[in-house]
């Protein structure tokens, strides 16, 4: 059984078709890679993925069972954890605050004993802020755990979502484009946490991607989309040599308008 | 030495304005709308109690009154959450105001027809008492007022930083989008604020109405609440009281040292005078947009 499953899955806005008919599976412990040019419906599947849209026809399955049927508030507990393009986090707190709220789901306590700050609460409170320390750890956030995020750099807010995705310790993890605005360096620094975040934490990787040197660097497999539809999958290699894909991304010969460029 | 009666006087005002305040901020933060029902609710929530508890009405043991009323507020701004406000969801916010001011036109005519017109005092245990010191003498339910909103201030500042509840409401009035993807269920988390603001409207309501007489007008405070939140910084829990105290403060000093009826325009001078110094208020949490 895969990890996580798309049947079919179709998606409209009024007359568009975002997403037309596409299916494939992400086995777990793999990290699996979506590209496209702009507007191919990545973003899209991810958006279907975390139910904030509902696919129109097909099916997608977490652990073989459907998510469709889920609110979106629902999915971080199933084990789905993710980061969006534009970075969204708590802008008044600082980065240990962020993660910690990550671990919202796992938190198992009523308002009495929270507001008595009870033993057990507080051994929890210590289960939690150590799994936290964990993930700063391994993400080399120490020097900003007090910070608040609304005064850190592009490339930190960028780790601390992240940071955060992980904390809430999930089976999968969806990247929406990990390393976009991110220098030469600080996307080495991301293709070797996702390395990590696979062999050391276990955790399988779905990612959205354009930079094509960190897609080949981590990925297991690459599925590529244009205009809604899968047009190639396989290993990175295979996906970037496919003609099909050259031509989405170049255009089809000189007649054509000039394609966007990756 | 009036003063002291004065200081103690304008902080029990205060308190109540800032309670009121407290209700507008809650609101805001977590959801973008302004209830300016937001002094009817904490008129309704006065009357209820004293529905219950006046020995001309009811006639029930006052706490058991005062734990009905904050719940059924409470259940009442959840209610009005989950079956109103949801539905406007994504409608301007123009809308929500002409909605929360009509809605406070409605609870002002039921609570008249409910419980009449005419003003009337909660009989409550901590209204009609005076402290003496020496040549001070203050009213017991001014001292009760600045205790109990200590007390409250105390449980929900505990409430906002251990609670997960408080966690997750400060979680998903920063973002909501990022909140629904740490399992927090915005939508309902929204209805448990306008919940929360019912009851701290509630608790606003009985200690005013324990200190004077209460009519179904007396509503209208919540203009000067909300400019008191608006002084004290729209969006800042803290600074939603500071506002309510400083009001409280200003009205009786203006009452004493100026001509007689200059005190009701001090709340709206300071208003003004501020909007024009500092826009975003005292304790304001300054936040530009990065496009």
């Amino acid at each position: 059984m895969s990890l996580l499953e798309l049947k079919n899955v179709t998606l409209r806005f009024g007359g568009l078709v975002a997403v037309n008919d596409v299916s494939f599976n992400v086995e777990e412990g793999e990290v699996f890679a979506l590209v496209g040019p702009n507007g191919a419906g990545k973003s899209t599947i991810f958006n279907m993925i975390s139910r904030f849209y509902k696919p129109a026809e097909g099916e997608i399955l977490f652990v073989g069972k459907t998510i469709l049927e889920r609110e979106p508030h629902d999915i971080p507990r199933l084990g789905i954890a993710r980061t969006f393009q534009n970075i969204e986090l708590f802008e008044q707190a600082s980065v240990l605050q962020n993660l910690l709220v990550g671990r919202h789901s796992h938190r198992r306590s009523n308002f009495l004993t929270d507001m008595l700050f009870t033993p057990g609460v507080r051994e929890q409170e210590r289960v939690h802020r150590e799994a936290v320390e964990h993930v700063i750890d391994f993400l080399d956030l120490q020097p900003y755990r007090e910070k608040l995020i609304a005064g850190l750099p592009y490339g930190v807010r960028k780790v601390v979502e992240m940071g955060r995705a992980l904390a809430i310790q999930p089976k999968l993890l969806l990247l929406d484009e990990p390393a976009s605005g991110l220098s030469v360096e600080e996307t080495q620094d991301v293709a070797f946490w996702i390395e990590d975040i696979k062999k050391v934490m276990g955790v399988t990787v779905l990612m959205v991607e354009h930079d094509m040197h960190l897609v080949s660097a981590v990925s297991d497999r690459v599925m590529a989309l244009a205009d809604g539809r899968m047009i190639a999958i396989g290993s990175p290699q295979e996906v970037q040599s496919d003609p099909a894909v050259i031509e989405a991304y170049l255009g089809a010969d000189d007649t054509t308008d000039e394609g966007e460029a990756a | 030495m009036d003063i002291v009666q004065l200081i103690v006087s304008g902080l029990a005002n205060g308190c109540v304005y800032g309670l009121i305040a407290l209700g507008f901020v809650l609101i805001y933060k977590a959801t973008e709308a302004v209830n300016f029902a937001q002094g009817d609710f904490m008129m309704l929530g006065a009357f209820i109690t004293l529905g219950f508890t006046n020995a001309d009405h009811m006639d029930l043991p006052f706490w058991l009154s005062v734990t009905m009323a904050i719940a059924i507020m409470g259940v009442l701004g959840y209610l009005l959450d989950f079956l109103v406000l949801r539905r406007m969801f994504g409608q301007s916010q123009v809308a929500v105001v002409i909605l929360t001011i009509a809605l406070g036109f409605v609870i002002r005519f039921i609570a008249g027809a409910i419980w009449g017109h005419e003003p009337q005092s909660l009989e409550s245990p901590i209204s009609g008492i005076e402290l003496r010191f020496g040549g001070i003498v203050l009213g017991m339910d001014e001292v009760w007022i600045i205790i109990i909103t200590l007390v409250l201030t105390g449980l929900l500042y505990l409430f906002f930083a251990r609670a997960k509840l408080g966690i997750a409401m400060q979680a998903s009035s920063q973002n909501q989008l990022a909140a629904y993807y740490m399992g927090i269920p915005v939508k309902r988390i929204h209805s448990m604020i306008w919940a929360l603001s019912g009851i701290v409207a509630t608790i606003a309501g009985i200690l005013f109405a324990s200190k004077g007489s209460i009519d179904p007008s007396a509503g209208l405070l919540g203009i000067k609440a909300f400019a008191a939140a608006v002084i004290g910084g729209f969006g800042s829990l803290p600074g939603a009281l500071l506002g309510g105290l400083i009001v409280g403060l200003v009205e009786p000093f203006a009452a004493r040292y100026m001509p007689a009826g200059y005190s009701q325009i001090f709340p709206y001078l300071i208003l003004i005078v501020m909007l024009v110094v500092r826009p975003h208020g005292i304790l304001s949490q300054i936040q530009t947009k990065k496009v």
